[in-house]
């Protein structure tokens, strides 16, 4: 059975790796800030006790205050399990250390999350939009992107107010007409 | 004199027999070999996690069948399995058992499907695929003669199973069993000693084992590479741990490794369905769970081992009835995180070969 | 009774032999005024003949080829195939050709159009050429060339040109890639084919075709037994300049879509699809005509029309196309090479050594043939055997692929790497 660990247990261990630090355990998860997220993100991955080298998931939430990122990382090596959440504080341009260079794997996963949510993560290689177009204004997966209330109780479809700008490839602001074809 | 040449880009897909979907790539191409790839994603983004925030938990059952359409039945179970681990919910046996038969038998199917579609981008004319189709189709019977559907089943249910089987499952299920073994060899003795697919399949996209770990690699991805990794082993779940099976790896990581890694899981899972059909015991198989559940303030994370890799629910739940946050960790999408390595510097023709390989379905990586 | 039993018949009514009633009517209209004034009109008259029976036999054995191609390789495939349009769906290609011809034909804008028209209709001509020379009985050969094998090399060899004609007007990068594939490939397996037929020629001594089959009556022997290698040689690089699988990559289906003919529509996709399949049906007749006795077939030609017998063998020897196509997957365009290249042209090359020694000593010395023959077909088969079984050996072609299973690992913690 994979151990699921707790946050004090992976907080204890941090506070002997990295001691200067700051990190808090809450129930099953490991709040880190974001400045440290890459030096503690190396050493859960190069511990000789945690060897957390597999990068399960990558995620995002959006708390309507803030902005979590969470990271569930396992060992294959050990078979146990770890979750790490960073808060972001900041609404309209979050922002984050990327741990592309840590975890090749959060490559497609971090592009996801800056597509749906329009967190940005700095030092990633090639940070573009994965699933919408170039051109969709609007981060989808927010709170505030159709104004859906939290935790809606069936809710029914709700009247979507009109997109001004961005609607279809035709409209976008990055489109432009292609050249007519050349004549032989 | 060096002869100037201009290197070409070419767009394989969006509408292309081989790619499995709407799956774009784009190539940059300098004679047959690939300089550089791109991929292009997002033709059949739905917005299902957007959705599913709108929904109850019961009514957001039907979408994750269509996320990987051809393997509804493990999509299903771990989004069930997240939510009755967030809510503390235990499934009866009879419901454990038939939720284990399920998955194994759509595991069956969905690697027919994969196998025959890897022989069909090699070249052979939709061959294998046809032969392994007739077993496929036997186990889509079953699946509509128990849920009505033979594709998007719709058939796991929080606290248990929707359906029970019906008379006449038991009695084919039986005798599915006892042909696929024969089967199987024929197809083994049909395709692994074939000397063109060794040629076209040997050597192409291999992956070396620390890229795939670092990659977040799982299902036979990772398995191709050596890595031991099943969740059916390492952390199971509903009653997997009471059957005794074997997990195939592989050696160097490369497309007729991974091909080797699911004609082995084939065997593999008739094993079980042989150890579990006969011990389906009797008792309810769901327990009563309200229509518009309300799971406590909090966040899950629970997966399966669907055929294409690891795929997990990250639930996170307001104590409402529609889930606050509904993330799907797809397989799919994270296993072409190695697509570049796998494909630059190899041909055309090999790129195709390598992107069989990884069994991508777009449902998945597009949600 | 003793017209029946007899062999050289030569009435006009003799249909076992379809020349009798041409040659019949040639001579009457050579007959006219006073024996010479009209011998242009019949050489005009007969040139229509062969002309027009080549065209209508042609036209009718595409309709015959695809369903037959769709019936086997489905049965192949444990699918029934066509069968709801006419009876047992005989009526498939009718169907086919009347879709076919109610499409839009598309022409891309920015390609070459005159080319891009020409390469459909340029692409029927090698195969009604070929079919030209074929010997259908023994009058029946629509064009008696003396040099028949050098004629089918040289018009079979125009096939690359039309392909890149189609792959370059058509203005996509696809096709320009199949196309070009296309002809890397051609261009190689022309050379092991004529090194085979170079071989039959070099032993039997003639290079027309009636000539070929006539000596094979002659010695009452089928030269695939004198020659395997020469005929397994023919069979494999005459099949892969058909652009069939396993040796369709200029129109892989599954990586380039349809390669060279990507963007024909219509009727010129039609033409494209019906003319693979004649060229198939040609390759095999080539093939039953060098290798396998043509129209002859030891002396059941007197009661069995020598035609029935050709056509017979024909298809039969088409049968053996759709079984590689059917069950083969596809090779990549380095690896087909590698096989012309390092396999088949020293494998014709060694036939052409073989065969050029057995006929220099047969003829030099005058052994009688009741000799030579069985002991060149012994030593021929057994090289042939030993050849292939052991350059696959020894040059890795056979050793560098060995099969073998998944290893299967139970206890997954144990093994897994630190």
């Amino acid at each position: 059975m994979t151990i699921e660990l707790t946050g004090e247990r992976v907080a204890a261990r941090l506070g002997e790796l990295l001691p200067e630090t700051r990190v808090e355990a809450i129930g099953h998860s490991v709040y880190v800030a974001a400045e440290s997220l890459l030096a503690v993100c190396t050493a859960l991955r190069d511990d000789a006790d945690l060897r957390m080298q597999h990068l399960t998931s990558m995620t995002a939430v959006d708390y309507i205050t803030h902005f979590e990122t969470v990271y569930h990382l396992q060992s294959l090596a050990k078979n146990h399990l770890a979750v790490l959440k960073c808060r972001i504080d900041e609404r309209d341009e979050p922002e984050i250390p990327s741990v592309v260079s840590v975890w090749y794997g959060a490559q497609l996963q971090e592009r996801e999350v800056y597509d749906l949510f329009g967190i940005r993560f700095t030092g990633h290689p090639d940070l573009r939009r994965i699933f919408l177009w170039e051109g969709f204004a609007g981060w989808p997966l927010r709170k505030d992107f159709l104004q859906i209330s939290a935790g809606a109780q069936h809710p029914g479809l709700p009247h979507f107010p009109k997109q001004e700008q961005g609607f279809g490839v035709l409209s976008g602001p990055n489109w432009t007409a292609p050249e007519p074809p050349r004549q032989s | 004199m060096t002869i100037q040449t201009e290197p070409f880009i070419v767009n394989i897909g969006p509408q292309h027999p081989s790619t499995h979907g709407v799956f774009r790539m784009r190539v940059v191409l300098d004679g047959e070999k690939i300089i550089d790839a791109d991929m292009v994603v997002g033709y059949l983004h739905r917005s299902l996690e957007k959705l599913a925030e709108e929904r109850t938990y019961t009514q957001n059952i039907p979408f994750t069948d269509r996320m990987d359409y051809l393997s509804a039945m493990s999509n299903n179970l771990g989004y069930c399995m997240a939510v009755e681990k967030l809510a503390g919910i235990r499934v009866p046996e009879r419901g454990q058992y038939l939720r284990v038969i399920m998955a194994e038998l759509q595991r069956i199917a969905n690697h027919s499907m994969a196998i025959g579609t890897f022989i069909n981008d090699c070249g052979a004319w939709q061959t294998p695929l046809m032969w392994m189709f007739a077993e496929r189709e036997k186990i889509l019977d079953l699946f509509e003669m128990t849920c009505g559907a033979r594709l998007t089943c719709n058939y796991m249910r929080i606290g248990g199973v929707a359906f029970d089987i019906p008379d006449e499952f038991l009695p084919a299920v039986n005798g599915l069993l006892d042909d696929l073994p024969r089967k199987i060899d024929e197809y083994e003795k049909m395709l692994m000693e074939n000397e063109i697919l060794i040629a076209r399949a040997r050597g192409v996209g291999t992956i070396p084992r620390d890229l795939a770990i670092n990659a977040s690699l799982t299902g036979p991805m990772i398995r191709g590479c050596g890595i031991p990794f099943d969740i059916r082993k390492a952390d199971p779940y509903a009653v997997y741990d009471r059957f005794d099976f074997a997990i195939p790896v592989g050696e160097n990581g490369d497309s007729y490794d991974r091909f080797l890694v699911r004609m082995a899981e084939l065997r593999e899972s008739v094993k079980i369905l042989k150890q579990a059909v006969p011990a389906l015991p009797g008792g309810p198989y769901k327990v009563d769970v309200p229509l518009s559940v309300r799971p406590p303030v909090g966040d899950a994370y629970a997966r399966v081992e669907s055929p294409k890799g690891e795929l997990g629910y990250y639930i996170v739940s307001d104590g409402g009835t529609a889930p606050y946050r509904f993330h799907v960790r797809a397989p799919s999408y994270i296993n072409l995180s190695v697509l570049r390595e796998m494909v630059i510097g190899a041909s055309v023709a090999d790129s195709i070969v390598a992107l069989g390989s990884i069994d991508i379905v777009i449902g998945e990586v597009d949600r | 009774m003793t017209a029946l039993c007899g062999y050289v018949l030569s009435e006009w009514y003799d249909l076992r032999d379809l020349g009798n009633p041409v040659q019949a009517l040639l001579d009457w209209i050579n007959g006219w005024g006073d024996g010479s004034t009209f011998h242009w009109l019949a050489y005009v008259v007969a040139g229509l003949i062969g002309a027009a029976a080549i065209g209508l036999f042609l036209g009718i054995a595409m309709l015959s080829l695809i369903w037959i191609e769709r019936k086997a390789v489905s049965r192949i495939q444990i699918r029934y195939g066509p069968n709801r349009t006419g009876p047992f769906g005989l009526l498939q290609p009718v169907a086919d050709a009347l879709k076919l011809m109610q499409k839009e034909a598309l022409t891309p804008l920015a390609g070459d159009k005159y080319v891009f028209w020409l390469a459909p209709v340029v692409i029927f001509i090698p195969t009604l050429l070929v079919f030209g020379v074929l010997p259908f009985g023994p009058k029946m050969t629509a064009a008696n060339i003396n040099v028949a094998v050098l004629y089918i090399v040289a018009v079979g060899s125009a096939t690359p040109l039309v392909i890149f004609m189609a792959g370059w007007s058509s203005n996509n990068k696809y096709s320009l890639l199949g196309a070009m594939r296309g002809i890397a490939m051609a261009i190689s397996y022309e050379i092991p084919m004529v090194l085979s037929l170079l071989g039959v020629v070099l032993f039997t001594g003639h290079m027309d075709l009636n000539g070929i089959v006539q000596w094979q009556q002659k010695y009452h022997v089928w030269l695939i037994v004198l020659q395997p290698l020469a005929a397994l040689t023919y069979f494999i690089s005459a099949s892969a300049e058909l652009n069939r699988t396993p040796t369709d990559i200029a129109e892989a289906e599954s990586e380039i879509v349809a390669g060279y003919h990507t963007e024909y529509s219509g009727m010129k996709f039609g033409l494209f699809y019906a003319v693979e399949l004649g060229n198939a049906l040609a390759v095999s007749g080539i093939w039953a005509t060098l290798f396998f006795g043509g129209w002859w077939l030891f002396g059941l030609d007197r009661w069995i029309p020598a035609w029935l017998i050709f056509l017979g063998k024909m298809y039969i020897l088409y049968g053996a196309l759709i079984l590689t196509r059917g069950t083969l997957p596809r090779l990549r365009i380095d690896q087909l090479l590698d096989f012309a290249w390092k396999f088949l042209l020293p494998l014709a090359l060694v036939n052409v050594l073989v065969v050029a020694a057995e006929v220099t000593i047969w003829q030099e010395n005058g052994i009688s043939a009741g000799w030579v023959l069985p002991i060149a077909a012994v030593i021929n088969i057994v090289l042939s055997g030993v050849l292939i079984v052991g350059y696959t050996q020894t040059f890795g072609f056979a050793r560098r692929q060995r099969p073998r299973r998944a290893r299967l690992v139970t206890d997954t913690l144990a093994a897994m790497p630190q």
